[in-house]
């Protein structure tokens, strides 16, 4: 039986075999040698730039652009790697619109910055892709450290602290490392299996093996950890889902937008996943935005992302915004979820209207949904963790934690924004204080 | 639309501009294209004594990019035409005949004896061409031969040739010079000796664009070997407008005509050397670059350009800048300037910046915040800052009024007139107390 937009309930199938492939394409094609030869032109190589200001990881921008402009982008993706070990997946998943594009001096004259995002794709992409590593090991240290999670603040940890001369041993959870790269991302965003491609080029730096289906709090402890290893780095993400608070939430077609967007990247077949035919997102993050969008790519007739404040309060940027509107979601802001209704399975949704206090405004909206994405935000899970502040555990500036010899970094951790970008920036500096810790060494 | 109509040395032609003797003007297919598009003139690719010289056969070009490709300089070691004379002979009579309003100059090379240019030059005259130019500028090749630009680097020559030309022809003879040589002013004043109408310059610049580093080689590269070859295009304009500027403000050359050649791609730069004393311009590189239809553009703009400043003939402009151009120390020395950066046009760049602290004269202060100040104590107004800045008008050079000090010397600002002849610290000048 085929389905299409149309079928009611939770389906598969909703479109035409070969229109996924369509939908799910790279959403910003690479750059060719030409365009980037053009777009790099239009950097002024501005003088101790806003662009390196405002890059969580310092990326000398400038300098790697002049050096696609001159020809050799293998150096370029060198200035770019030394910085951020992930340049390749962060040129495809940071908010450049709010980081380095919106600093760019060219935004503020002519609102067309340069496109860096794009050239740093350009210039690691043209490097990886040869399968150049490089760089190299230091001498051995016969220092081992823990790292918990292989996600882009623990592999980035771990490969500073392997060049760096230590060996590392990165537990996952997961049967596969990456992380939110490889389980949080909608799939337009890494194509073609960039996130495992990314992996297994980080690792050839040599001297990290990585445990798979190894998680704290369940094959391992804290204090294990730091029983066998010299140091521990805790990069695990955030674990747990924000529950919604509405009357009826736990009806069937209620789901988590983080496990609908893993399935998605996890599937070999797109068609097989199944997705409503009036879908309602809750939230106002890349996950609401990437759950939406895909909802839509798939088939869905009515999506809506509902988001309980303004837009300017999103944490998805105007450009994620925009993405999603244009791919037909509908955007309603000022409401809260009341109640999911439905006799078993969700058949409408009720919100409460509110003003900017977030005070009931006594005006309502019901939509009619047959799956509800809850995209509220993730909560760090676990016990027997060091100190937390607020829910996140609490570090300083390189990231030590209130227990001697444990480090962490990435989304679990306090400081910086819930990006790729600043996990890889947090994974590099505790490596660097790790490095100093073992070895008495300021690398 | 302004009357654009030109006589130079007599040749009428409804426009000041030519394509100048190169591969565009090489035969009649592609002149009659150019006359179509509206060129006023054409010098013919120059001809040659059969049996016709051959080309080779693998690249003949060599090129300078700017952003996106753009042609910024051209590099080519073509020879003259590689058709026999009497071809190209019949092609410019019937062109000639089928657009008599056009301009029809031919260029001519011979070997640097009298007979050649006796056995050419009735023939040229057979033909209807309104004149002819003698080329003692290619820099390549046929230089190697005793021809080009080897005739154009002794001024001696120059003026025999010429002599023989003048005495064997009633057309126009206009003599197209070489920049490949010390000064100007000794080639065009050989050329007005031996009875010149007018000189053509500049024909183009011994050059190497570029070196293949996988093959050692200059490029273009035949068979794995470069030979120079002559740069022209918009990157050797400044070079031709001062050695055009050069002869226009010589007394001694006696204002001999000029036709103006070198980077001139747009109507702008035509009226740049026509401002600077050329009569009419010729262009090569840009057509080559766009095709022909770009004269449209120099046509409209000039004559925009012509109604703005209430002009009514191309004469107006021609040679109005000469009185300005003079040489250095008779510069004032009294003038005194200062930067002045536009706060709400600067997009904090910073690269003036950059360029004044560690080039210059550290009198460019950044704050925190990247605003970008002059510092009027450092500031000579040397125009580094504005010439890196990528905003147009967002730096300027601001005169001080006379009577006010200069933050920088402390001297007050002279109202008169004072250059470097009756300055305390020319030597030169002392003595001559």
């Amino acid at each position: 039986m085929s389905s299409d937009a149309f079928t009611p309930g939770i389906v598969a199938a909703r479109l035409a075999a070969d229109a996924y492939d369509d939908h799910f394409s790279d959403l910003h094609p690479r750059l060719d040698a030409h365009e980037a030869l053009v777009a790099a032109d239009r950097c002024y190589f501005c003088h101790d730039a806003p662009c390196i200001t405002a890059c969580p990881t310092d990326i000398d921008i400038p300098l790697f652009i002049r050096q696609i402009a001159t020809g050799t982008p293998d150096a370029a993706a060198k200035t770019i790697l030394n910085q951020n070990i992930m340049g390749g997946m962060c040129a495809r998943v940071c908010p450049t619109e709010q980081l380095c594009e919106e600093a760019c001096v060219r935004e503020a004259a002519e609102g067309k910055p340069v496109l860096i995002g794009q050239l740093q794709r350009y210039a690691t992409d043209h490097l990886q892709e040869q399968g150049i590593h490089p760089f190299s090991r230091a001498a051995a240290t016969g220092k081992t450290v823990a790292v918990v999670g292989a996600g882009p603040a623990g592999l980035s940890c771990a490969h500073r602290l392997a060049m760096l001369g230590h060996d590392v041993v990165v537990l996952d959870a997961r049967p596969k490392a990456g992380g939110l790269n490889e389980y949080g991302i909608a799939t337009y965003k890494t194509v073609d299996g960039f996130a495992q491609a990314e992996v297994d080029w980080l690792l050839k730096i040599g001297g990290i093996r990585i445990e798979y289906g190894k998680a704290l709090g369940r094959e391992e402890t804290l204090d294990s950890l730091r029983d066998a290893y010299d140091a521990v780095f805790l990069g695990m993400g955030l674990g747990g889902v924000n529950a919604l608070d509405a009357e009826g939430a736990e009806k069937e077609g209620v789901l988590d937008a983080v496990d609908f967007i893993a399935d998605l990247r996890q599937t070999r077949d797109l068609a097989q996943v199944p997705v409503g035919r009036d879908v309602v997102v809750i939230g106002g993050g890349m996950t609401a935005i990437d759950a939406a969008v895909q909802a839509r790519l798939l088939g869905a007739l009515n999506v809506t992302l509902v988001y309980r404040r303004g837009r300017a309060r999103m944490n998805a940027s105007v450009f994620e915004q925009d993405l999603a509107t244009s791919k037909g979601v509908r955007i309603v802001t000022h409401a809260v979820p009341r109640a999911v209704i439905g006799n078993g399975a969700v058949r409408e949704i009720e919100f409460d209207y509110v003003d900017d206090a977030m005070a009931p405004t006594g005006q309502t909206l019901r939509l009619a949904a047959d799956q509800v994405f809850r995209a509220i935000g993730q909560t760090l899970i676990g016990e027997g963790l060091p100190d937390l502040e607020g829910r996140k555990i609490k570090v300083d500036g390189a990231g030590r934690t209130s227990v001697a010899g444990v480090w962490a970094g990435g989304d679990c951790a306090t400081g910086g924004d819930d990006l790729t970008v600043t996990a890889v920036a947090e994974g590099r500096d505790a490596a660097m204080d790790i490095h100093e810790a073992l070895t008495g060494d300021a690398a | 639309m302004a009357d654009l109509t030109s006589e130079f040395v007599g040749i009428k032609s409804p426009n000041p501009f030519w394509l100048a003797s190169a591969p565009p003007t090489d035969k009649e297919y592609n002149v009659r294209r150019a006359f179509d598009a509206g060129w006023g003139g054409v010098v013919w690719k120059t001809l040659g004594l059969d049996p016709h010289v051959v080309n080779v056969n693998g690249p003949r070009y060599g090129a300078i990019y700017g952003a996106d490709r753009r042609l910024l300089g051209l590099n080519n070691i073509e020879l003259i035409t590689d058709r026999p004379l009497q071809t190209n002979l019949d092609e410019i009579k019937v062109v000639k005949r089928d657009y008599p309003d056009r301009a029809m100059i031919v260029s001519l090379m011979v070997p640097c004896e009298e007979e050649p240019w006796k056995f050419i030059l009735p023939q040229v005259e057979d033909t209807g061409a309104d004149g002819v130019e003698l080329n003692f500028g290619c820099p390549h090749g046929m230089s190697e031969r005793g021809m080009g630009s080897a005739v154009g680097q002794v001024p001696e020559y120059i003026e025999m040739v010429t002599r023989w030309v003048k005495a064997n022809t009633r057309m126009p003879v206009i003599v197209k010079l070489t920049p490949n040589i010390t000064d100007i002013r000794k080639p065009a004043e050989a050329a007005m000796k031996g009875g010149a109408d007018a000189v053509s310059l500049i024909n183009t610049i011994n050059s190497i664009t570029s070196v293949d580093l996988d093959l050692f080689a200059p490029e273009p590269t035949i068979d794995g070997k470069g030979a120079h070859g002559g740069y022209c295009g918009p990157a050797v304009k400044p070079i031709a407008l001062n050695m055009v500027a050069e002869i226009a403000r010589d007394p001694a050359l006696g204002q001999i005509p000029i036709s103006g050649i070198g980077g001139i791609p747009t109507w702008r730069d035509a009226a740049e050397f026509m401002a600077l004393g050329a009569g009419n311009v010729q262009v090569c590189t840009a057509a080559m670059t766009y095709g022909f239809k770009i004269v449209q553009e120099m046509i409209s703009g000039l004559s925009d350009y012509m109604d703005s400043k209430g002009l009514t003939s191309v004469d107006e402009i021609v040679g109005r800048a000469v009185p300005n151009v003079t040489d250095w120390q008779h510069l004032n020395l009294n003038y005194v300037a200062k930067a002045k950066i536009n706060q709400d046009l600067c997009i904090s760049c910073g690269r003036c910046f950059a360029a004044c602290e560690d080039t210059s004269h550290q009198a460019i202060a950044m704050s925190e915040d990247r605003t970008f100040t002059v510092i009027d104590e450092e500031c000579d107004a040397c125009n580094l800052c504005d010439t890196v800045c990528p905003v147009e008008d967002c730096i300027t050079m601001e005169a001080m009024a006379p009577g006010l000090i200069d933050p920088r010397t402390q001297k007050v600002v002279e109202p008169d007139y004072a250059n470097w002849t009756t300055h305390p610290n020319n030597p030169a000048a002392k003595a001559a107390e």
